[in-house]
């Protein structure tokens, strides 16, 4: 009867694909879990340093991130090529610093607050003045627990 | 056994979809571990401290500086980055009866597991200036940050006969460990003090 029957009876037995989708499927979890989609875009060129005391940083819900370094080709006719720091998606000064800790804290649960990271992601070609000015901001702020983003390596002195 | 065969879908491109939303996934997942160096800033003193109180004694501090073109001044003299280490082990391990004067002084302290011991009453200095390479500035970090990590891990492999990285490891599960491991950090205290940067070089 029907059309797509086959006419040979014999032969190797199909096998049967129907499980496939549910693999599919949890291929589509595991990564849609684990995806973490980026939530700035980067304005300032950032090369992290090398190192190999590094600890791993916990709790990615707990950390926010300042970024300093030279602002990326596309944005130096606007800001110039000096070291500029970049809170979520966009410029800043460090007079802006403390406004930006407290927005930080307003997301998490006050329980949480005092376990808050703030991460420098800086160039390694970035003046420390500029880092040392957000430093003194933060600690007005009272955000004390700080991070310096950088690369694991096991020999700093390798490649220099 | 009349089981009509029902006639059955071909699934065979479903792999394809399955490599197509991997592919996709795994082009955008971004599993970077972030790491970094932890650090914790002094609290801002809640009125201007006078200069006169905090005295430390000079044989008690490890002076280290760096300028404007990143070269490093250790206790006054100059040195290649890469000997910081050992020498900042060499400060922090010190003279094990505190009678050197050039090694720092001791302080009575108890401590669990120790008893009372004497701990040295070293502080390590680090100033910067304001024209400094933050990459400069995170190689010494680490360096200061080694060495302790080295010192103590010396420390605890002789007395408790494990790394330090050992007992952290086993201290989530015992106490014992967790004990012995404060009581390498206390007896080996970590105190890297940052000085307000100079601004000497330009910029």
């Amino acid at each position: 009867m029907s059309k797509f029957k086959k006419k040979k009876g014999g032969g190797q037995p199909a096998i049967s694909t129907a499980s496939l989708p549910d693999i599919v499927f949890m291929l589509l979890f595991f990564f849609m879990v684990t995806t973490v989609m980026r939530e700035v875009t980067l304005k300032v060129e950032v090369k992290r340093p090398k190192a190999t005391e590094v600890n791993k940083l916990e709790r990615k819900s707990l950390v926010s991130y300042i970024y300093i370094g030279e602002p990326k080709q596309m944005y130096q006719g606007q800001y110039g090529s000096a070291d500029r720091i970049q809170l979520n998606d966009a410029f800043a000064t460090k007079r802006d610093i403390i406004q930006f800790v407290e927005a930080e804290r307003e997301q998490r649960d006050p329980a949480e607050v005092p376990l808050m990271t703030f991460s420098f992601k800086v160039d390694e070609e970035a003046k420390m003045g500029i880092v040392t000015d957000v430093k003194q901001e933060l600690r007005k702020a009272n955000a004390l627990k700080i991070n310096y983003s950088t690369y694991k390596t096991d020999d700093i002195f390798k490649d220099q | 056994m009349a089981r009509r065969q029902a006639p059955e879908i071909n699934a065979g491109s479903m792999a394809d979809i399955a490599f197509l939303l991997l592919i996709f996934f795994l082009v955008t997942t971004t599993m970077d571990v972030d790491t970094g160096l932890t650090r914790k800033l002094p609290p801002m003193p809640e009125e201007p401290i006078e200069n006169e109180d905090i005295k430390v004694k000079q044989r008690n501090i490890f002076q280290v500086l760096v300028n404007a073109n990143n070269d490093l001044l250790v206790e006054g003299d100059i040195m290649d980055v890469s000997d910081l280490r050992e020498a900042a082990k060499e400060f922090i391990i010190g003279d094990p009866n505190f009678l050197n004067e050039e090694y720092p002084e001791g302080k009575e302290e108890t401590i669990p597991l120790l008893g009372t011991v004497m701990v040295s009453k070293q502080i390590v200095s680090l100033q910067n200036d304001r024209g400094t390479d933050y990459g400069m500035y995170i190689t010494v970090q680490n360096e200061l940050v080694a060495a302790y990590n080295e010192v103590r891990n010396e420390y605890a492999l002789r007395k408790f006969g494990k790394s330090l990285d050992q007992l952290e490891k086993e201290s989530a599960n015992s106490k014992k460990a967790e004990m012995q491991v404060d009581a390498v950090k206390d007896f080996y205290p970590q105190r890297i003090s940052e000085a307000e940067p100079k601004n000497v070089g330009d910029q």
